[in-house]
């Protein structure tokens, strides 16, 4: 799944959304190679998240078209898309909080699979060895079997990754993955998530608040405001540049 | 084979001797109210299987309904009477009438699931009393079923239908064990907590709705068959609503995680039943209503939960080989 | 003649109907409960009154009373059962999930079956005393007994007030803001248990003044409750859940279709009106006057 078939994994042309009278996307255009890392920032409601959403097939666009690695993807359904080798976090961990975190990684990796066995227990060694392993990858073993609704924040967010990642995709988005995170647990986790990516060939793109996370995590930053792209650049340009002073992140150049 | 795909086989097949033995030894009363019991709980069994999944439909009545009357038309019209072919064709018809509306259902969730499910199994209720064809809101009888070509004769009949009864349970159950243990049911137990997520990591959540209300279809059309040859007897009262509701009552008692609390607790129910219509009449709805509410209120988990370790706060992800 | 038959008929039989879905519809919208017991009450409001008018006939008294009692049935259901039931039993429930609550009724309703059992017994009353005191009006060639024409006055006066009270007055005002978020309402200072138990007491007076109102016009047995639950319940999904038109709109499709079917297909009676709700259910789940979002994927 990881294996790309191009050099330009994600690639967006003249992409409009509207909601009534609000324009989220106003003639997007964005081309990410493949094993970038990429961040996209903006105030509420510059429209991000929407074209997070986009992506992953929660919306569709009202015009424009998007490619994953070569094919065309606007428009379909959250499903197709992920077969197709899209995953994407959550701002707010979407889990089975019912069920333990080892169980969400099993079901994770068996959506995944394409098929789901109607006999082949869902606890066998082998399954529960691959999902260990992921967890462990997140330093997450010690949790396996702790129910999710007992987790704190920061590992159900590492857990939503995690679970995200289990299909070896090849284009991973992450919504604000440290939103709700206190300060001091930021950078470890980010520090985590990114060994876990490196073993892998993954194009990133992260929706974050946080230019500190953007200055260190990412190679390329794309700013948006009332659903257009002001600012296409590596970090420390965008974050100098002064529209992206004024629209996105204040007077203040760094911060929180 | 894994090890718990033996724990299960073995459970499965230790059970269903240990009843088909018991029975040699309980008298015709007892033999008939489990026989009720199975088939019932079988039914139930099916409602469990979607409520893991997420929903409850109030209208198993419905597929009750369609295997009863398919298979009593195949003995007195096909003269199909082997009891084995007649619970077969119960759950073959149960399973092609729900078929349209498994697409449909699957889409619904909450009460409109329940509301819908509770529509169709009306609709069939209104056919059915006014079909005269069919012998109206009377019904009409079906002679005793026979079995491996012989016909049973009316001195074993208790036994060898509660027999019938055990064997078909006894499979039934330990295949709806082995998928609740597998992959598909633990991504079922997801679907039910987030299926926005599931649906997100590829797999359909529709797909898994509608199949597990065929396998719930299934279940309840083999229920009305075996209620059927227990009772010699089909009517439209198998798809009025408060069938439909007796049944949800008990995969509630029952809990969604042990297949052996769902005939534990048919049996309590058609005991319960038996018993005050004959020393307290007028009593057994209230008792049931009551059991019902204490049940909701401390043990949200169904009477299952008391034997499986669902009731501890943590979960041990080891689940596997309990009934 | 015919066409005019089954447009009274229709018409009598919403009268009742849409005063029970009343009830149901505005249970449902404050405090979120598919009341599968609501036909208990209307049960109960029949058998109330039918003791009521067989004691005070057997007393001698003039049939013209029965109306006071069946108010009195229906004020004694709802002002001793009512809040009871609500207090010991349903708040004790609220928060969790809505099919769950919808089985504590379920529950609710197993319980009445019996208890009205253990009361009244198994045998029907008939208390068709009170169903002449308007006498008999003769319009062309047809005649029709006077009360159903009161009755369908007093489902109109029903729906109006119901309106009028919601719309037009500061209690109303506070109820539906509790109908349409009892967070926010809770916040803005309002006492949405107090709501919540006096919307549960009304929805159940209206239905025991139905089951009381039309118990002259029917046999009062066991197998009622159940019986016009399904049909109510019919009646609020074809209307809309939480919606007073809606109850209007779906008591009348309910009661002509099952009109229409009595006098030209009688083998229709029955799923005519199922077959209604099921097709609602299928293209337009909210109802046809909705207020809520059905959950559909």
């Amino acid at each position: 799944m990881t294996t790309a078939k191009t050099q330009t994994m994600l690639s967006a042309r003249g992409l409009m959304k509207s909601f009534g009278a609000v324009t989220a996307a106003d003639n997007v255009n964005i081309d990410i190679p493949t094993g970038q890392r990429v961040s996209l920032i903006g105030s509420n409601g510059a429209g991000k998240t929407t074209f997070v959403n986009m992506v992953t097939g929660y919306l569709k666009p009202d015009a424009g078209t998007i490619e994953l690695d070569g094919q065309s993807i606007a428009g379909l359904g959250p499903r197709r898309i992920t077969g197709l080798g899209v995953a994407r976090s959550f701002q707010i961990p979407q889990l089975a909080l019912d069920m333990s975190a080892l169980d969400n990684m099993l079901v994770a990796a068996a959506c995944n699979d394409g098929h789901q066995s109607f006999w082949r227990p869902a606890h066998a060694s082998d399954r529960i060895d691959r999902a260990m392993a992921m967890l462990s990858k997140f330093s997450l073993e010690e949790h396996a079997h702790r129910r999710v609704s007992e987790l704190p924040g920061g590992v159900r967010k590492l857990l939503d990754i995690a679970m995200a990642l289990t299909g070896r995709p090849k284009l991973l988005l992450l919504d604000e993955p440290t939103s709700g995170v206190s300060v001091d647990e930021k950078f470890p986790m980010m520090d985590t998530i990114s060994a876990a990516l490196a073993s892998e060939r993954v194009t990133v793109l992260f929706v974050e608040h946080d230019m500190e996370i953007v200055t260190r995590y990412s190679d390329r930053v794309i700013a948006f405001y009332s659903g257009r792209v002001i600012a296409d650049d590596p970090p420390s340009t965008v974050l100098d540049d002064p529209q992206v002073q004024r629209y996105v992140t204040g007077s203040i150049k760094r911060g929180h | 084979m894994t090890n718990s795909l033996k724990k299960t086989l073995l459970i499965g097949t230790a059970l269903t001797v240990l009843f088909l033995a018991a029975g040699l030894a309980m008298p015709k009363w007892l033999l008939f109210l489990s026989t009720m019991a199975l088939s019932h709980g079988l039914v139930s069994l099916g409602i469990v299987l979607l409520m893991r999944i997420g929903v409850v439909s109030f209208g198993q009545g419905f597929v009750f309904a369609v295997g009863g009357y398919a298979s009593a038309m195949a003995a007195n019209h096909l003269g199909i009477t082997d009891a084995f072919l007649m619970v077969l064709i119960g759950g073959g018809a149960a399973v092609l009438c729900a078929l349209p509306f498994a697409p449909l259902l699957s889409r619904y969730r909450g009460i409109f699931f329940a509301m819908l499910t509770l529509a169709i199994s009306m609709v069939l209720y209104g056919i059915l009393v006014k079909t005269e064809a069919l012998g109206g809101s009377d019904g009409f009888n079906v002679s005793r079923p026979t079995l491996f070509g012989q016909s049973i004769a009316s001195e074993q009949s208790n036994w060898l239908l509660y027999s019938v009864a055990v064997l078909v349970v006894g499979v039934l159950a330990t295949l709806a064990r082995i998928y609740v243990d597998s992959v598909r049911g633990l991504v079922s137990l997801a679907i039910r907590e987030n299926e926005l997520r599931v649906e997100y990591l590829g797999a359909s959540v529709s797909q898994a709705v509608a199949l597990n209300y065929l396998l719930a279809s299934f279940m309840g059309g083999v229920g009305g068959a075996l209620t059927l040859m227990s009772l010699g007897h089909i009517e439209p009262n198998f798809a009025y609503w408060t069938t439909s509701g007796e049944f949800v009552f008990v995969a509630i008692l029952a809990g969604h995680h042990s297949m052996l609390a769902v005939f534990v607790g048919s049996f309590v129910v058609e005991v319960v039943r038996s018993f005050s219509n004959l020393y307290f009449p007028n009593t057994w709805q209230l008792a049931m209503g009551l059991f019902l509410l204490v049940v909701i209120r401390f043990l949200p988990l169904g009477l299952g939960s008391l034997w499986t370790n669902r009731r501890k706060k943590k979960t041990t992800g080891q689940e596997g080989g309990s009934a | 003649m015919l066409a005019l038959t089954i447009l009274f008929d229709g018409i009598i039989y919403a009268s009742w109907l849409f005063i029970v879905a009343l009830g149901l519809t505005l249970i449902f919208g404050v405090l979120k409960i598919l009341n599968i017991a609501h036909g208990s009450f209307y049960a109960v409001g029949a058998y109330v009154t039918a003791s009521f008018v067989s004691w005070s006939v057997g007393a001698g008294m003039s049939p013209a009373w029965s109306l006071l009692f069946m108010l009195l049935a229906a004020l004694a259901v709802s002002l001793l059962l009512a809040p009871l039931v609500e207090r010991l039993l349903l708040r004790s429930f609220y928060g969790r999930d809505e099919v769950l609550l919808v089985l504590v009724t379920y529950a609710l309703f197993l319980i009445l079956e019996d208890v009205t059992k253990l009361i009244w017994g198994a045998v029907p009353y008939y208390v068709t005393e009170p169903y002449m005191l308007f006498g008999v009006l003769d319009i062309g060639l047809m005649s029709y007994v006077g009360y159903d024409f009161v009755l369908i006055g007093f489902a109109i006066v029903c729906g109006l007030g119901v309106w009028w009270g919601l719309n037009r007055t500061r209690t109303g005002k506070i109820v539906l803001a509790v109908i349409h978020s009892n967070e926010i309402a809770a916040s803005m200072g309002i006492n949405v248990a107090k709501v919540c138990t006096l919307a549960f007491m009304f929805g159940i007076f209206l239905a025991s003044l139905a089951g009381a109102l039309t118990s002259p016009m029917i046999s009062v047995q066991p197998g009622l409750a159940s019986g016009v639950i399904i049909v109510s319940f019919a009646v609020v999904i074809i209307g809309g859940l939480g919606s007073i038109e809606g109850a209007a709109i779906g008591a009348v499709i309910v009661g002509l279709a099952r009109a229409l079917a009595v006098h030209t297909w009688p083998a229709a009676e029955l799923f005519s009106i199922y077959i209604a709700m099921a097709i609602v259910l299928m293209f337009r789940p909210e109802g046809l006057f909705h207020r809520i979002q059905a959950r559909k994927i």
